[in-house]
């Protein structure tokens, strides 16, 4: 197997999905020839030509707005948003319309072939329009699934999985990790299941959850931890719309304690759906308070980006706090 | 009123607009089946300079005095070593990010210059010129880059993302377009509150794909504001030529579309395009009305520094609006006039490096701003819970001190790491 990075993971999915259906659509700002200002979708427009990738204008909510309508009509779209910070003049579009549209006409028309994809997230000092994590509005709105990958592998097989949903999903890259991130990666297509979390390590005395980038600041505090002899379970959503409530739930029976971190700000943030679903289903079960390492509710910063994120010391010292309470 | 659903319906609405009920303007009927098209309006460019920085035949000359003239072009030239100096800068890692007016200079100036120092700039993020043409210094351009205690914003945001409320130019917001109808607004307060003046909004042909673009337009014309925008049509936005961009004349139709009176110029004029600001702000001001400038130019640098414009567009392309410079087209005018010389400009070039060169050597060695400014200016005060994180946060800091704030290279120190490049 070949040893790839995330972008070039997404690369392949997307190669893959136009390969294997003719229907799959390819759009966005600068994605043609230019392949996208990360790359993601190099050389796509040469393979299949310019019907099936090309460059948009710019304009969020147009690009959203007709993939839904390509989507309605059968088409299979995949729609680049430049930068996940730059979703928001398409809200309306994902949250009223993409979200919505299946269920207001009895299903009689529905959009889900529509997936968009958005890189998202901090670590590259791009301050506060080129770094947000905007998984939690997304999260509150019922008809839309919401996918993050932390890993090459799971990028491929949770982006196929995602453009042949029957559902609008939206699937944010860990850019901060696009190059970073490698592994082995089959060539062959091959899907990994939505609504499905994954156990990254298995642990006994605290579970650690999170998704995308974020998971290497969990996999790095849980080696810390384990020099002082604490086994940490790490596990990683992959989807937050619908999440996996009993892979979680399970651990958390086990281990009695749980830190959920992201990089999005704490309030209304999606730690605080985890925490109260579990403390719900685990209460008897549970040793500490639930506890959420976050980013500040701030907007995102630049010089002091350091300071904000949710690194893994922050993490470390709420493993050791919880362990101890 | 005119997607009727009969011409029935249609008829009577047009008896009624006749009589002058009902308020509307149609230019008459026809019984001709045509089908109007976008080549039916032909919009020219104002050029007054040809190549050679002489006064086109038939053309006139806007009224400029000498001392405007050079102030004009010591602008231009200044952003155009300051370009050439940051593009430097940050290969040689001093800078994160960088971003270059170059080839728009006197889009940017020359309408500038036809606005006073109470106007509002509302701007995109390539018109820096118009910045220090209403005086930023060296030093004020170094505090914001490299996001030091000195800089305006509090170095919270990406280099060129500038603002300067003493000069009245409004703080720079990447997401692109979300300036347009603000400036509307803007423009609508200064009328109500009758001080004379208006604000200018500038604004790329990409940006004017976005939503916002219409809807600020749109307002704008419906309520009578005095703005004037400002589109700078360079030929791409990132990669996307504008031939990918939209299939219409340019924007200049936009305008006329929405009931905004619109002049399209060579923005590489520097007479034509101090023409058409000068224009433009009397008849924002003087009827209360929205105003469009189409400045037809091209971007000669990268998008930025992240960019490599060699895999889209050819050497060819560059070199034919390389040879259109407006900076030289003004030099050739201004030495023509008799109110410049070729050692006046080796000096002032050889000035401006000197000065640009200085300041980054001071400003670079400035303290990162202060770690509070995390959570000031989130509200007008922070409230309890940010307080609460902050001082939890300093209780962290206080236990790994050499991993954070000890970080000798401060502010540009991630960069340097980071995987993956901003566009």
């Amino acid at each position: 197997m070949a040893q790839i990075n995330l972008l070039q993971a997404v690369n392949s999915a997307l190669d893959t999905a136009m390969d294997t259906d003719d229907r799959v659509i390819c759009l966005g700002e600068d994605i043609g020839k230019f392949g996208g200002v990360f790359r993601a979708t190099s050389d796509l427009q040469d393979k299949y030509g310019k019907a099936r990738c090309f460059n948009t204008p710019i304009t969020e909510q147009g690009i959203v707005g007709f993939s839904i309508g390509l989507a309605a009509q059968g088409s299979v779209p995949v729609a680049e948003i430049q930068f996940a910070d730059y979703i928001f003049p398409a809200f309306d579009q994902i949250v009223n319309e993409a979200a919505k549209f299946r269920y207001r006409s009895g299903d009689q028309f529905n959009c889900g072939g529509l997936t968009i994809r958005a890189p998202y997230g901090g670590g590259i000092s791009g301050g506060l329009y080129h770094s947000q994590s905007p998984e939690a509005y997304f999260c509150h709105t019922p008809g839309l699934k919401v996918v993050i990958p932390s890993t090459a592998y799971q990028a491929k097989g949770l982006l196929l999985a995602a453009i042949r949903d029957p559902d609008p999903v939206i699937f944010f890259e860990p850019k901060a990790i696009y190059r970073a991130e490698v592994g082995e990666v089959p060539e062959t297509d091959y899907v990994l299941p939505l609504g499905v979390a994954e156990v990254m390590t298995k642990g006994s005395d605290i579970t650690l959850v999170g998704w995308g980038a974020q998971m290497h600041q969990l996999h790095r505090a849980a080696k810390m931890a384990a020099k002082d002899g604490i086994s940490c379970e790490v596990i990683d959503l992959r989807t937050l719309l619908p999440w996996d409530v009993d892979t979680v739930a399970q651990s958390v029976e086990k281990t009695g304690r749980l830190i959920i971190s992201h990089e999005a700000p704490r309030t209304g943030g999606f730690a605080g759906e985890v925490s109260a679903t579990i403390q719900e289903c685990c209460f008897l079960s549970l040793e500490a308070p639930i506890l959420r390492i976050t980013g500040m509710d701030t907007p995102f910063p630049l010089v002091f980006e350091k300071e904000y994120m949710p690194d893994y010391l922050k993490v470390y010292e709420a493993i050791k706090a919880s362990v101890n309470f | 009123m005119t997607s009727h659903a009969n011409l029935d319906a249609y008829e009577n609405n047009y008896n009624s607009f006749q009589r002058g009920i009902v308020m509307a303007k149609f230019n008459g009927t026809t019984g001709t089946l045509r089908f109007t098209e976008s080549t039916d309006l032909s919009i020219p460019v104002l050029s007054i300079l040809n190549s050679e920085g002489e006064l086109r035949k038939g053309a006139r000359s806007p009224v400029i005095d000498k001392d405007t003239a050079l102030k004009i072009y010591r602008a231009m030239t200044y952003i155009r070593v300051l370009d050439e100096r940051m593009i430097s800068a940050q290969r040689q890692g001093r800078l994160s990010f960088y971003l270059t007016c170059a080839g728009e200079e006197a889009a940017v100036v020359g309408s500038i210059a036809g606005f006073t120092d109470r106007d509002m700039v509302m701007a995109q993020y390539r018109e820096q010129a118009a910045l220090r043409y209403r005086g930023f210094t060296s030093e004020q351009f170094m505090n914001q880059l490299l996001s030091n205690d000195l800089d305006l914003g509090k170095g919270r945001q990406m280099p060129v993302h500038y603002g300067s409320r003493a000069l009245n130019y409004m703080t720079i917001s990447s997401p692109l377009a979300t300036q347009i109808p603000q400036a509307a607004g803007y423009a609508y307060g200064q009328k109500l509150s009758g001080n004379d003046a208006c604000t200018v909004c500038y604004f790329g042909d990409g940006a004017a794909s976005e939503g916002d673009f219409h809807a600020g337009l749109n307002m704008a014309a419906v309520l009578n504001c005095p703005v004037v925008f400002v589109v700078r049509n360079n030929g791409y936005a990132i990669s996307t030529p504008s031939s990918e961009q939209f299939a219409g004349d340019g924007i200049a139709p936009r305008g006329i579309g929405y009931g905004i009176k619109t002049i399209r110029v060579d923005g590489n004029d520097i007479l034509a395009v101090y023409a058409a600001g000068v224009a433009a702000r009397k008849l924002a001001v003087d009827t209360s009305a929205p105003v469009m400038i189409e400045t037809m130019s091209y971007r000669l640098g990268a998008h930025s520094t992240s960019d490599d414009p060699t895999s889209y567009r050819n050497a060819e392309e560059e070199q034919l609006w390389a040879e259109k410079d407006p900076i030289l087209r003004m030099r050739k005018w201004l030495f023509g006039k008799g109110w410049w010389s070729d050692q006046q400009d080796h000096q002032l070039i050889t000035n401006y490096k000197k000065e640009i060169l200085d300041a980054l050597k001071s400003q670079e060695k400035r303290s990162a701003p202060s770690l509070n400014g995390l959570i000031t200016d989130v509200y007008q005060t922070p409230p309890q819970h940010l307080q609460q994180q902050y001082a939890e946060l300093q209780q962290h800091i206080d236990k790994y001190p050499d991993h954070y704030l000890a970080n000798p290279d401060k502010t540009n120190g991630t960069y340097q790491s980071a995987s993956v490049q901003l566009p």
